[in-house]
């Protein structure tokens, strides 16, 4: 760092945890990083649904779970589909992932998690690196067509080789830096969440658990209004993360306010007794980018990369990975920051090296793998409204009891349900969905 | 907490209620500038006053000048999205200041 004119190896924009773990990679290299961090601490303006996935921490800091304030380990996963007044729910539940790595998905709350990796992350900084805390960047300095610094509400000018950009969804300064657009609304998800507390006894009792154990559970269909989209509930230690999350555009078609969904669903007859005695003690929201591969924004140019939700590196299929791809985009950053200090030189054609890296891993694989995934289900809403509803209708009928033989019932059940979806459609429809979706 | 409040039917919340359980830190002025000359010919239906989680547009009776409650604001950045006529400025609040969750 040099004193007079706050210079840099690299600059990060946001300390989430794209941002975090580029800060962290580079820091341990002996790199010169400032974090910028807008608000009070980092992960005080932070939130998501709740499950981390760690496989990119654990190879950063192996066995965190040990110190960071994880609140449970995650051995349940369930999918519930809902109707007006039912539920069909598939569970997967395994010890096996109850032993180290806990299959690498913890239950976190965010402001408390950030904050912890923000500080592990100092502790091993050298003395010309920092976390600036309540710093607002709002601009970046540009050199002919190299980004060179930026511009924060509160020091002045600050400079860099290399800027990092992970600011997350609502990403203002890459749209300043001219990476990308304004989204448009079927671009982009707003959540909204309440945290519930209830006492860990209870949550272990409700949800048959032990201990740390975790559950996560996705519902759909009804749960959201039968909008694109899902709700949620997770385990925390002695709370619940309770939301949904729908895509800007059907809450746009549907006029509807995102608290009211999540409202509706809390009343659900078959979520209403999981919250029974939860207070809640914070109420939350946020946007998730969902516009894919095919509108990914510039990754690169000269003295600048994208990391995380900036760049828009979400799963958004029933996987809900985000932080994975966050954390994994952010080494891949912090590396090809190492290697262009080697090099000393930042330019677009170095720092591109961070292109190739995602290619060749799982955050573009995936990416490319769901990229028509959030298409088809707008596209296509009988998926997962009409054919789901029918199907759990069926059901209920399949398992009424009555004085009719079960021969007479499976006659009416499977002769109604050809007639009811168009049969062929459906499993025409279906094979689409599995094909995209899975 | 015993087993009687722990089955309570939980307390229906008004958005008030919840907005209640947010700590702000508050900042003078306000991070959003709405263009009232744009919202005239608001084409999405005044959609700002629907999405927002917070509820922080609203619309006075006999006005037709967007009121904004920014001190409300959970920065989620929606409004901006939504408006597709543009008519919203939306910046990061002052650094340090706005909305600080306790847990996220
Ligand atoms: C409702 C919801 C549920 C989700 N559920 C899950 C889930 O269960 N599992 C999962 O893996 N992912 C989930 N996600 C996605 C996940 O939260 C993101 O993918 C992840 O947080 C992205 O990390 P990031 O570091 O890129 O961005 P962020 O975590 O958003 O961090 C960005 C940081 O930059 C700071 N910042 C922004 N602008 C500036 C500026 N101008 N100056 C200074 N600082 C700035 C912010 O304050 C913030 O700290 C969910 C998201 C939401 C909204
Ligand atoms: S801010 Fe946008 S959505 Fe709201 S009234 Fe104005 S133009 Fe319409
Ligand atoms: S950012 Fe979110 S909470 Fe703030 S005004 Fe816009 S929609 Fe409302």
């Amino acid at each position: 760092m040099d004193e007079e004119t706050l210079k840099f190896d690299a600059i990060v924009v946001g300390g989430g945890p794209s941002g975090m773990c580029a800060a962290y990679t580079m820091a341990k290299a002996g790199m010169d990083v400032a974090v910028i961090e807008r608000g009070e601490y980092p992960g005080s303006k932070n939130l998501f649904g709740g499950i981390l996935f760690t496989t990119i921490l654990n190879k950063l800091i192996p066995n965190f779970w040990e110190e960071a304030p994880v609140e449970r380990n995650v051995i349940s996963r369930k999918f519930s589909y809902l109707t007006e007044d039912s539920q069909l729910a598939v569970e997967l539940k395994t010890e096996q992932y109850n032993k180290p790595p806990y299959n690498n998905t913890f239950t976190v709350l965010r402001s408390k998690f950030d904050r912890w990796f923000s500080e592990k992350t100092e502790s091993i900084f050298n003395e010309n690196s920092f976390v600036f805390s309540g710093f607002t960047v709002i601009d970046v300095i540009k050199e002919g067509h190299k980004i060179i610094g930026v511009v924060t509400d509160k020091e002045g000018p600050m400079y860099a080789d290399v800027i990092i950009c992970a600011e997350g969804a609502n990403s203002l300064l890459a749209e300043k830096a001219g990476l990308k657009k304004k989204p448009e609304p079927h671009d982009m998800v707003t959540g909204v969440k309440e945290v519930i507390a209830l006492p860990s006894e209870i949550i272990n009792d409700r949800f048959a658990l032990a201990g740390n154990e975790g559950v996560a559970i996705e519902f759909f269909g009804k749960a959201v209004e039968g909008m694109v989209g899902g709700a949620f509930i997770y385990t925390n230690k002695e709370s619940l993360s309770v939301g949904i999350s729908c895509s800007i555009v059907d809450f746009t078609h549907k006029n509807i306010n995102p608290n009211e969904v999540l409202d509706k669903f809390k009343e659900h007859p078959s979520v209403k007794n999981l919250l029974r005695g939860g207070e809640t003690i914070e109420y939350s929201a946020h946007m998730i980018p969902e516009f894919g591969y095919d509108k990914l924004p510039d990754l690169v140019s000269h003295g600048i990369m994208l990391v995380g939700d900036s760049a828009g590196f979400v799963n958004t299929s029933h996987y809900h990975e985000g932080s994975n791809l966050a954390m994994a985009s952010g080494v891949m950053a912090g590396e090809t920051a190492i290697i262009a200090k080697q090099k000393g030189d930042f330019s677009a054609e170095t720092l591109s090296l961070y292109k190739e890296k995602l290619n060749d891993s799982f955050v573009m694989k995936d990416m490319k793998n769901f990229r028509r995934a959030a298409k088809f289900l707008h596209a296509n809403p009988q998926v997962l409204n009409d054919y789901p509803t029918t199907m759990v209708q069926s059901m209920v009928d399949y398992f009424t009891i009555s004085e009719r033989s079960k021969v007479e019932i499976r006659k009416d059940v499977i002769g109604g349900l050809i007639m009811d979806v168009k049969f062929i459609k459906m499993m025409w429809d279906m094979n689409k969905a599995r094909k995209v979706l899975l | 907490m015993n087993i009687e409040e722990a089955l309570k039917e939980p307390k229906k919340l008004t958005l008030e209620d919840k907005l209640f359980t947010v700590k702000y830190n508050p900042a003078k002025e306000s991070h959003i500038k709405v263009d009232n000359e744009i919202c005239k010919k608001c084409t999405t239906n005044r959609i700002c006053l629907t999405i927002c989680p917070a509820k922080v547009y609203e619309l006075e009776e006999g006005h037709t000048e967007v009121h904004v409650s920014f001190e409300n604001c959970l920065e989620c950045g929606t409004c901006r999205v939504a408006c597709t006529d543009n008519a919203i400025d939306w910046r990061c609040p002052q650094g340090g200041m706005g909305v600080c969750y306790r847990f996220g």
